[in-house]
């Protein structure tokens, strides 16, 4: 009996709580930027669309430099012709080639959208976000402020800025920027007015840490993905308002070329050589696609209570 | 809810006057002035801007302006001779309103029923079929959409007139191309809101109750999910009024949108500030309206 009980006390030894080995992490830990990279690449729409912006964005970037075309050279003895292997694209009305035209324009449409998109998230983030954190009387004067400009349609004060700056891609993005912050500003200030509340932000006053250290650390972090979507979403928008104004005849002035400017003329050729406007529009129309289906998906990969809802 | 009317109503006011004094005052910013001629004498231009009241101090000159404004004038074109912008807008309106109202009539009807198959086929090829023709419609601008519909239907096919608006084979054009984009979008939300309906509980309990399909879609999903349509009301006939800007140029229609692109190319000043006001204060009544509607329909707004 007793050499039993010897016996089980032998056979069994008292493993312990080895703490170290409990709280390790059996899978490398993914920090929220690399999660939605992740997910960004499991889903093929949103990154083949990823894919082509960044292929449309080297063309823009190299064709010009490597062609032996200039976009801005004439030639009277090759007009409206169509594809051929000196022109892969054709030339224009003014024997211009369309290759470097298409990807200079790619260039300045490209610009302004990315630039455009990218100041008013930026401008609008910082108003709206100051103005939702510190509320009283700042938020009371630019809100109002903000409801005012609101209502006035941004298309029309973009077409007044840009007659009275002058045509050109500054002046462009500058009538771009004035009343489009106001988008973001207001998301991005109702987003702080609903975090400030939190208990993580509570507790972070409570232990000292300064405003602006709790705007940077804590607020910032979590907006941005917020952000960066619809951020992205955005610069389709850009981009057809840059397309739009060039075509009424208010955005890039001839013989600089932009997309919106190779549509005006492709249209003006359109009995004679459908294929200028055919090319545009499918640029045009494959960047958007591309841009509004790669923001569809990164808002699926930063906000997963957004995915499978449309 | 009268507060919440009289809110908006006094902001749409604010927002009213804040455009029209920045467009007083940008015009004034403008390179050159209406009379800068080589042609004319210095005594002459005096004696022109005194006819027009611009010697007169900058106060004064907006006081005028409002005023006139206030009464509907809009002043004379510099371009177009002898015609004030009243006169042309008078004869060009017509022509826009009718072809704005026709797509936007289109766009939502059509544009309602898409969403609402796609909706009732979730996952199915015709609910593909929508959702390709809502993501074409947000993607392509509408000019595209325009020039390419000209080439197939009226160049290559030969089907339909691509110029001028004599008459209704010539309306069906830029009807299709200014409708394309607001077909998309009201689609896409009416999908979407009609998905969400399907869920809900009020409609289990329908068909619990033993109303047979046609009457919980037509009587429950639908009545509950075009619910917010009446939000994007506003927003999308502004796209339509500026989706008129090129399609009337494209299409050679004589309405606002193509003498609003003229002017803007020669430098028609007072027909470009005329009728940006115009158009200005015509989205911003479109707005109220559509801000009012949805207090009425939808109370917690109101109380925001």
């Amino acid at each position: 009996m007793e050499q039993q009980t010897v016996a089980l006390e032998n056979d069994f030894e008292v493993v312990g709580r080895q703490l170290e080995e409990m709280e390790s992490i059996s899978r490398p830990s993914l920090s929220y930027w690399q999660d939605a990279w992740r997910r960004i690449k499991k889903n093929k729409v949103a990154f083949f669309s990823m894919l082509l912006i960044a292929f449309y964005i080297l063309l823009a970037i190299f064709v010009p430099i490597f062609s032996p075309w200039n976009f801005a050279e004439q030639n009277a003895d090759d007009m409206n012709a169509g594809f051929s292997a000196a022109h892969w694209f054709g030339t224009d009305s003014l024997g211009r080639d369309l290759f470097v035209r298409a990807w200079m324009g790619a260039r300045v449409s490209l610009t302004i959208g990315f630039l455009a998109a990218i100041l008013n998230a930026v401008i609008g983030t910082c108003i709206g976000g100051l103005s939702g954190y510190y509320g009283g009387k700042i938020d009371m004067f630019i809100m109002r402020l903000v409801d005012v400009l609101y209502g006035i349609p941004p298309l029309i004060v973009t077409i007044l800025v840009m007659i009275v700056i002058g045509r050109g891609i500054s002046s462009l993005i500058i009538a771009m920027i004035i009343v489009g912050w106001i988008g973001s500003c207001r998301f991005v200030r109702g987003e702080v007015l609903r975090l400030k509340n939190q208990d993580y932000i509570l507790a972070a006053k409570l232990l000292g840490v300064p405003d602006l250290v709790i705007i940077l650390k804590h607020l910032i972090p979590n907006v941005m993905g917020l952000i960066i979507t619809n951020l992205t979403l955005a610069i389709p928008g850009a981009i057809f308002q840059e397309a739009f104004l060039s075509f009424i005849g208010l955005g890039i002035a001839p013989p600089d070329a932009s997309w919106g400017i190779l549509a005006k003329e492709g249209i003006k050729m359109l009995r004679i050589a459908p294929q200028q406007l055919l090319i545009t529009g499918f640029l045009i129309s494959t960047t958007m696609l591309a841009l509004n289906l790669f923001g569809d998906g990164l808002r699926d990969a930063l906000d997963p209570r957004y995915r499978g809802t449309e | 809810m009268k507060k919440y009317v009289i809110k908006r109503i006094i902001i749409s006011v604010i927002t009213v006057f804040v455009l029209t004094t920045v467009v007083f005052f940008l015009v004034r910013l403008m390179p050159g002035g209406p009379f800068t001629n080589p042609k004319m004498t210095p005594e002459v231009q005096k004696a022109m801007e005194a006819y027009y009241g611009l010697d007169k101090p900058l106060p004064v000159q907006y006081l005028t302006y409002m005023n006139n404004l206030l009464h509907g004038d809009f002043g004379y074109s510099m371009t177009h001779a002898n015609q004030s912008v009243n006169s042309i807008m008078f004869r060009a309106f017509p022509f826009s309103a009718d072809v704005g109202i026709r797509a936007l009539v289109f766009a939502f009807s059509i544009g309602i029923v898409l969403g609402i198959i796609a909706a009732l086929n979730r996952g199915k090829k015709l609910d593909f079929v929508c959702v390709l023709i809502a993501i074409i419609g947000t993607s392509v601008p509408d000019f595209i959409i325009g020039g390419v519909l000209q080439y197939f239907f009226g160049i290559k096919w030969g089907l339909l007139p691509i110029a001028q608006y004599k008459g209704f084979r010539y309306t069906i054009l830029p009807m299709l191309a200014l409708a394309f984009a607001t077909l998309a979008s009201v689609s896409r939300i009416m999908r979407s809101s009609m998905l969400e309906v399907i869920n809900q509980d009020y409609i289990k309990t329908a068909k619990a109750k033993g109303l047979n399909d046609v009457e919980v879609v037509a009587k429950h999903e639908i009545r509950n999910a075009i619910m917010p349509i009446v939000t994007i009301m506003g927003p999308l006939v502004a796209s339509v009024l500026t989706g008129t800007f090129v399609i009337e140029s494209i299409f050679a229609i004589p309405g606002m949108g193509k003498y609003y692109v003229e002017s803007i190319s020669s430098l028609d000043y007072t027909m470009v500030l005329g009728m940006t006001v115009f158009f200005g204060v015509l989205l911003v009544i479109a707005n109220t309206i559509t801000d009012i509607a949805y207090g009425m329909i939808d109370p917690r707004i109101r109380v925001r």
